[in-house]
Formats: structure tokens, C-alpha cells, sequence
């Protein structure tokens, strides 16, 4: 699978810095990022903002048979983390023994590589997340 | 002209592998390699670590300790030899991930083992002369070694950050020399995998002829010796050179322990001399001296006078997992599940 190249760069924000939006007539807070506010409509005025890098596994499950491209992973954990700012996100988790990653394990963001085109193409960088 | 390090950050892969573990799968004599090399083990990155992954994560580490906003930062330069890509810097990469203001110079820095500190030297002289406010400067590598070469025991991963600026600072760099020459000790030709070595060509007219000029010409400049240093963190490429070397610049061998990290994570090749010192700067006093020399093949090495500032043991200022705590965090594997995640299987 080809990585797409503008999608990717659009997206460097979001996967480097978790960089999301809040709106600051209702502070609800949005990732990945929205530019409209879904409570207030017209009356939001939404702005960007850096979600918090600490969390909790809300979910997870264990992967074995892993997507083109990822084979080489497997096995690993895929989690629904609970951000603290109660945003949620789906992660792959690293650098965690099998034991810790319960519900409710306390994680922090990583910066990982998430997909690599072949041997010449480019490489998407991002958040991951590790049990700490 | 006041100059110093405002913060630093480390950051060392989690996975180990045993270098008995590399030394039995080649049929060698694993406990004499080991102990020849002065090496036990060295930290692998896994498969979606790279260079870049690396120098992120020590960057963030650093602008933590230096109680910063990134947007202060108005230069970065990272020094590598593991670069992902051959043609896009990693520097570029590192200013997205630290949410930098993109109001900043960038460049990656090549000079085998010593690109990170020639970032620091590059720094200091923009932060001197109100080029910039601050300046981060990294080295991280994934070295790699040929399977079954000599350098496969000792190459590991892991780096280190500096923000480098003239406020604030936890240690003043009361000077810098470098000592440079055309050595033939080891290099990587375009588009090979692996580096070469001039075997044996590597320790006297290489290692220790330049380390030895860096110290020295160094302490000259500064009119200090060997006991005006609490510390002296020499380039590491194996556990036993760095022993020798201050043994023969009549450093007590209790002054390079504390940075001594070689013998636990290998040799991270850009990090090596920097995760020493970053070691030292986890313990270190206020008033207290240090000496590094980085070396480079090729080759060169740059020397530094530090003295360390009352401000480090103001809160917070020390990066918050030291390193000999991040050489405790790691789990073992074997060779087959090391050789899938710096995909050696694949190459050659
Ligand atoms: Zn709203």
C-alpha cells in the first residue's frame, strides 16, 4: 500500500503533536481536529490545540494477523486510549510487556514510525503509545 | 561570552540484545568477545525506530529540562549516521514533532561519530553572536554492523539533545577545540549497507592520536589539567579504549564512570559522547568540571570544558529518567527477533 503523500502531510500535525482544536466558547475539545464546533454552530469560535500527551487504555486487543504492510509486527497491541483530557484515540502499543496492558493502564505518547512505502518511498511518523 | 547547555535529553531503546547472544549464534568464543570489546549488551531499536523516532524523543526530553517553549528554538541541527532518508533532513522532522514555530534554521550534521557534538559546536557560535535565541542540537543513531563483523557487537542505538543558549543554563561551556585530520579509519560508501574499517587502523593513529590532541589541546587553551576535571567523558566506541584513554591523560578511573555507557547500551555512534555527558549531568554538583571529547572517524574530535551552574539542582532541570535509569529499563532478545527488527534478514 502506497503511502498517499498530501494526506500524510496534512496529518503531520495531528500525528506528531497531537495537535487538535477546542472551542473556546464551550471548551469542548476536538481530535483529530474539527473547525466547527458540533454544540454551539455558528456561535463557536474554534482554535488549535495540543491534546495532552498522558492517557489510559480505555480498550485494546491483541493483533496476530496484521494488514499489508505491517506483517513484519505482528504480534501487537492495538488500544482506544483515553487521553486526559477525555478525548479518545486509537493506538498501537509499544515498549509494554503483555502483563501491563490492562484496562486502565496509564500510557504516554511515543513518536514511532507508522507505515514506510517500500524501500524508496517515504515514511509516516506518529504518535504510539507505551504503559508507563 | 557566556554560553551553555539549557537543557538535554536522552533516550535509549528499550530492547537489548546480550553480545554473548551475537558472539554464539557466529560460533565464537562469547565470553572472550565480551570481554575483549568490554561490552555486555547494546540497545536495539525496534522495527519502527529509526534515527529520527530517536532524536524526537531526546528532543522532547531536552526542551522539557530547559523549561523552554519550543518556539523559542531558532536553530536545529541533528548529527547522524543512520539517516532515514539519504536526501531530507531529520532536523525538519524533529522541529514538526516538538511543535517548533517554523521560524527556525535547520540542518542535518554527518561526521561518523561526532556529528552531534560539531551540532553543539554550531550552536554555541549562533547563540554567541545573537544569531539565535536557542538552538537544539542532537545526535542519534541505529548503528549497524556487517553480521558477524566486528562492529555488530558493539553498534547500538540511542541519542541525546541539547538546547543550547546563553540564559538559564545548567552548565557553561567555558571552551571548545577540535582536532581534525584525513584518517582512512572507517567509512561508508553511497549506497552501501554497512560500513568498512581499517581493522587494527582504527585504535592508535585514529582513536587515541585524536582523542589524546582534542584533550590536550584543549587543556592548553584553558591553562587546566587532568585534576581540574571531575569528570571526563571521552568517545566510547567499545568499553576499553575510553578506560585507556584517561588512564594515559592521567584521569582517575573513578572520573569516567559516571559517563561511562558503552558497556551497557554499545556504541551509539552520534550519541555516544552525549549520552556520557548527559549521564554526568544526572549527577553532577553545582562548580563541579567536566571534559568531553567526542571522536569522529575520518577523522576529528571536539573537546569541551563544562562547568557545571547552581541552576541544576533547581527542580526540574535534570531530565526526568537518568540515563543509568533508562539502561535498567529493557527487556532481552534473541538474535532472530534482533535481526527482524533492524531487518537484517532482508539486506545483502
Ligand atoms: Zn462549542
Amino acid at each position: 500500500m502506497k503511502n498517499a503523500i498530501p494526506l500524510i502531510w496534512r496529518r503531520i500535525p495531528e500525528r506528531y503533536a497531537l495537535m487538535g482544536t477546542v472551542c473556546e466558547n464551550c471548551k469542548t475539545e476536538y481530535f483529530p481536529k474539527r473547525m466547527f464546533c458540533a454544540k454551539c454552530r455558528r456561535k463557536g469560535r474554534v482554535v488549535e490545540k495540543q491534546m495532552p500527551d498522558e492517557g489510559k487504555i480505555f480498550s485494546f486487543s491483541e493483533v496476530h494477523v496484521a494488514p499489508t504492510g505491517h506483517e513484519s509486527e505482528a504480534p501487537y497491541f492495538l488500544a482506544i486510549i483515553e487521553l486526559k483530557n477525555g478525548v479518545r484515540l486509537m493506538s498501537q502499543i509499544v515498549d509494554s510487556e503483555k502483563e501491563k496492558i490492562k484496562f486502565g493502564s496509564p500510557v504516554k505518547m511515543m513518536f514511532r514510525k507508522i507505515t514506510e512505502d517500500d524501500h524508496d518511498g517515504t515514511i509516516a511518523y506518529g504518535y504510539k503509545f507505551k504503559v508507563v | 561570552m557566556v554560553v551553555g547547555i539549557v537543557g538535554y535529553g536522552t533516550y535509549i531503546p528499550k530492547m537489548r540484545i546480550k553480545v554473548e547472544e551475537i558472539a554464539n549464534v557466529w560460533g565464537k568464543d562469547a565470553a572472550r568477545v565480551s570481554e575483549g570489546l568490554g561490552i555486555k549488551e547494546k540497545a536495539v531499536g525496534a522495527i519502527d525506530e529509526d534515527s529520527a523516532t530517536i532524536a524526537v524523543e531526546a528532543a522532547r526530553r531536552a526542551v522539557k529540562s530547559a523549561k523552554i517553549s519550543a518556539k523559542d528554538i531558532n536553530a536545529i541541527f541533528v548529527g547522524s549516521e543512520s539517516k532515514p532518508y539519504a536526501v531530507k533532513p531529520t532536523a525538519t522532522i524533529v522541529g514538526a514533532a516538538i511543535n517548533s514555530s517554523p521560524h527556525f534554521t535547520a540542518a542535518d550534521f554527518e561526521f561518523a561519530c561526532k556529528a552531534g557534538t560539531a551540532a553543539i559546536q554550531s550552536c554555541m557560535g549562533m547563540a554567541s553572536s545573537n544569531m539565535i535565541k536557542y538552538g537544539l542540537a542532537i545526535g542519534a543513531d541505529t548503528a549497524q554492523g556487517r553480521p558477524n563483523d566486528a562492529l555488530e557487537f558493539s553498534a547500538g542505538s540511542g541519542g541525546a539533545a541539547f538546547i543550547i543558549g546563553k540564559e538559564n543554563l545548567i552548565a557553561e561551556i567555558e571552551g571548545t577545540y577540535s582536532f581534525t585530520t584525513d584518517t582512512p579509519d572507517f567509512w561508508r560508501r553511497q549506497h552501501a549497507n554497512y560500513p568498512k574499517h581499517g581493522g587494527r587502523f582504527t585504535a592508535e593513529p585514529a582513536y587515541f592520536k585524536h582523542v589524546m590532541a582534542g584533550a590536550k589541546g584543549m587543556m592548553e587553551r584553558m591553562g587546566t589539567s587532568a585534576k581540574d576535571y571531575d569528570y571526563f567523558v571521552p568517545h566510547q566506541p567499545n568499553g576499553k579504549f575510553p578506560v585507556r584513554v584517561a588512564k594515559m591523560l592521567g584521569f582517575e578511573h573513578s572520573k569516567i564512570v559516571p559517563g561511562l555507557i558503552t558497556p551497557f547500551i554499545g556504541n551509539t555512534y552520534s550519541g555516544s559522547s552525549i549520552i556520557g555527558l548527559s549521564s554526568v549531568l544526572d549527577v553532577a554538583k553545582p562548580g563541579e568540571r567536566v571534559l568531553v571529547v567526542s571522536y569522529g572517524s575520518g577523522a576529528g574530535s571536539d573537546a569541551f570544558s563544562i562547568k557545571i551552574t547552581k541552576e541544576i539542582s533547581e527542580k526540574g532541570r535534570r531530565q526526568e529518567v537518568a540515563v543509568f535509569d533508562q539502561i535498567k529499563e529493557k527487556h532481552y532478545v534473541n538474535y532472530a527477533v534482533y535481526a527482524k527488527h533492524r531487518r537484517k534478514l532482508k539486506e545483502d
